[in-house]
């Protein structure tokens, strides 16, 4: 019963992954093996470094980000009264229903050179207005901005989860012990929800890290590449470019950062297995 | 299986017992209230930070283009109008994007589903050689980005393109092969888990009575996992509605393209921004989702949130 599951992640998944490795040995005709000539000609080229340092910020700083407001923003649906955290709770995650591609559009819109409607509000209350996508710095906030904000409902949600299953007794008896809100949290609640942090902030760290629609819909890398990040990079490689291999070769880069969370991942999960 | 995030009154947070129990001090009913103001305050902050972008999204496609283009008020429409949407519920193009999303998105789901539920169903149940490395692989792979396997999937179609002289480039049915990808693993991996829930006397109570394996998974154990079922689906709906990767690598063709790569490649042209209308294509092409999501939300929550718990 399971032969269709194997077929298909053999043949789809499993097999380009190792397809890939040779793919990226290959020179740009893919009729010459050329070993690690292509990682040796990325190595040399200062922007291949520069999307490797974008990818890191990209999504260590988004990572945080959507963690920190994940967590608070779920403390204070938690704090409201029941019968309103299923109407809040409904609102915050509409970022995380609407498709990515469609949603950062509307960002795109909102950042638009001449139209922006963030800079009309600058210029009512007096801010100097912002090239949100056409200055380097800016186009990196603009990214993680985007970013952090399709994301963090997804923290909210598995936070919010995790505090429901805090017993309310552990309260009770820090509050008896004197504990003020910082103890509270920091000896009752962070302890309680270590593993379901730790899982969501490695899983959003691989997804962040792959991240394609963003980057590609608000700058398409630009400008002049410095918000590239190895997906939309190996993408105007590969297949804008045409160089496949090469292509190949910046997306193997995702592997490590992969291969580390996975290794954490599974090991978590084994222990919850011997606990349980 | 229901998600336990439905309001239960005994864990009721120290601001929602205000109104019930006589505080013990009255300095602590001040704090209580006070921490209550602070969660309205810094929910409604927050609530602006996320709906601002659909928001906007909704001013903008009522406006016609001249108000646009006239730079008043962003905010405010002074003059709405049906015209966006008139306009793409008239156009082929439009309609033809939102087809192909259908059909792809609608066969992915039964594929999907024919694929998971006997694999869960065999990983759950049944303990073979190496059904318990099997199910950690399938985790595994789930953990393998798109981003990584578009190249390579490029390149193999491409030659069955070669070798077959079938033509499957270029047309929105080989995403129908290619989105399975992105939902058998979750889906099997969520569905195990609520497979695993069910009691195994059901399943002993159905041997005695002479069920067959087939009889038993669809006697029992779809009925009682129905909730897991539901779930997966929604979530394999809205993976294959919201791709974007796949049909930028794998179609260019305007009759040929889903809705989110089809909105950011052809509607987007030129400098000639028909922003009012694009943004009406995003809002419509973003209401199935939406509206699974209004209606069904308890199911795509516990669909989101049994990825993690259920490890």
């Amino acid at each position: 019963m399971t032969l269709p599951l194997m077929a298909l992640i053999g043949a789809l998944v499993v097999y380009p992954a190792l397809y890939s490795i040779h793919l990226a040995t290959l020179n740009k005709s893919m009729e010459r093996f050329v070993g690690f000539g292509n990682f040796s000609f990325l190595f040399k080229r200062d922007l291949f470094w520069m999307v490797v340092k974008q990818s890191c910020i990209f999504a260590v700083s988004a990572v945080v980000f959507k963690a920190l407001i994940g967590f608070c923003v779920a403390h204070f649906v938690h704090n409201v009264p029941a019968k309103g955290q299923r109407k809040w709770r409904g609102m915050l995650l509409i970022p995380w229903v609407i498709p990515p591609a469609m949603s950062t559009l509307a960002w795109f819109w909102l950042f638009d050179p001449s139209y922006s409607a963030f800079n009309w509000i600058f210029a009512r209350i007096g801010l100097p207005s912002i090239t949100w996508l056409g200055d380097p710095d800016w186009a990196r906030f603009s990214v993680i901005l985007v970013n952090v904000w399709y994301g963090a409902p997804f923290f909210l949600i598995m936070y919010l989860a995790a505090l429901k299953s805090v017993p309310e007794q552990l309260y009770e008896a820090a509050e008896i012990d004197g504990a003020n809100w910082w103890q509270k949290i920091w000896y009752v609640t962070l302890p309680m929800m270590r593993n379901i942090i730790s899982i969501t902030v490695l899983f959003s760290l691989i997804v962040t890290f792959a991240n394609f629609d963003i980057v590609r819909i608000l700058t398409s890398g630009g400008p002049i590449d410095q918000t590239h990040i190895f997906a939309t990079w190996a993408f105007k490689l590969g297949i804008e470019g045409n160089d496949i291999p090469l292509g190949a070769s910046v997306s193997l880069f995702m592997f490590p950062i992969l291969a580390i969370a996975a290794v954490f991942i599974l090991r978590d999960i084994n222990r919850r297995g011997n606990e349980a | 299986m229901r998600p336990s995030l439905s309001s239960v009154p005994q864990n009721l947070s120290p601001g929602g017992v205000l109104a019930g129990k006589p505080a013990k001090t009255g300095s602590m009913k001040g704090d209580r209230r006070r921490a209550l103001f602070w969660s309205y305050f810094f929910l409604v902050l927050f609530a602006i930070f996320f709906l601002t972008p659909p928001i906007y999204m909704m001013i903008t496609s009522l406006k016609s283009s001249a108000e646009i283009g006239a730079i008043t008020n962003p905010w405010f429409v002074y003059a709405p109008t049906l015209e966006n949407y008139t306009a793409l519920l008239g156009s082929e193009q439009y309609l033809t994007f939102f087809k192909n999303s259908a059909i792809v998105s609608l066969v992915v789901v039964v594929i999907t589903m024919l694929i998971s539920i006997p694999a869960a169903f065999a990983l759950a149940r049944m303990k073979f050689w190496g059904s318990a490395t099997l199910g950690m692989g399938i985790f595994l792979t789930y953990l393998i980005p798109e981003t990584l396997l578009f190249i390579p999937l490029f390149k193999i179609f491409a030659w069955i393109q070669d070798m077959t002289g079938i033509e499957v480039m270029n047309h929105y049915w080989v995403l129908m092969f290619i989105y399975p990808t992105l939902t058998v693993p979750f889906c099997t991996w969520i569905m195990i888990g609520y497979f695993a829930s069910v009691p195994k006397e059901l399943d002993e109570a159905a041997l005695i009575d002479g069920a067959g394996y087939l009889q038993m998974l669809t006697k029992i154990f779809i009925p009682v996992a129905l909730p897991g079922i539901i779930a997966a689906t929604i979530f394999a709906f809205t993976v294959s509605w919201a791709d974007f990767l796949y049909p930028m690598a794998f179609t260019t063709s305007a009759d040929q393209l889903v809705l989110p790569a089809g909105i950011v490649t052809i509607l987007i042209r030129g400098d000639v921004y028909a922003w009012g209308q694009i943004m009406a294509a995003c809002l419509l092409g973003a209401l199935p989702p939406l509206l699974i999501y209004a209606f069904l939300m308890d199911y795509y929550i516990a669909g989101l949130t049994a990825g993690a718990t259920k490890g």
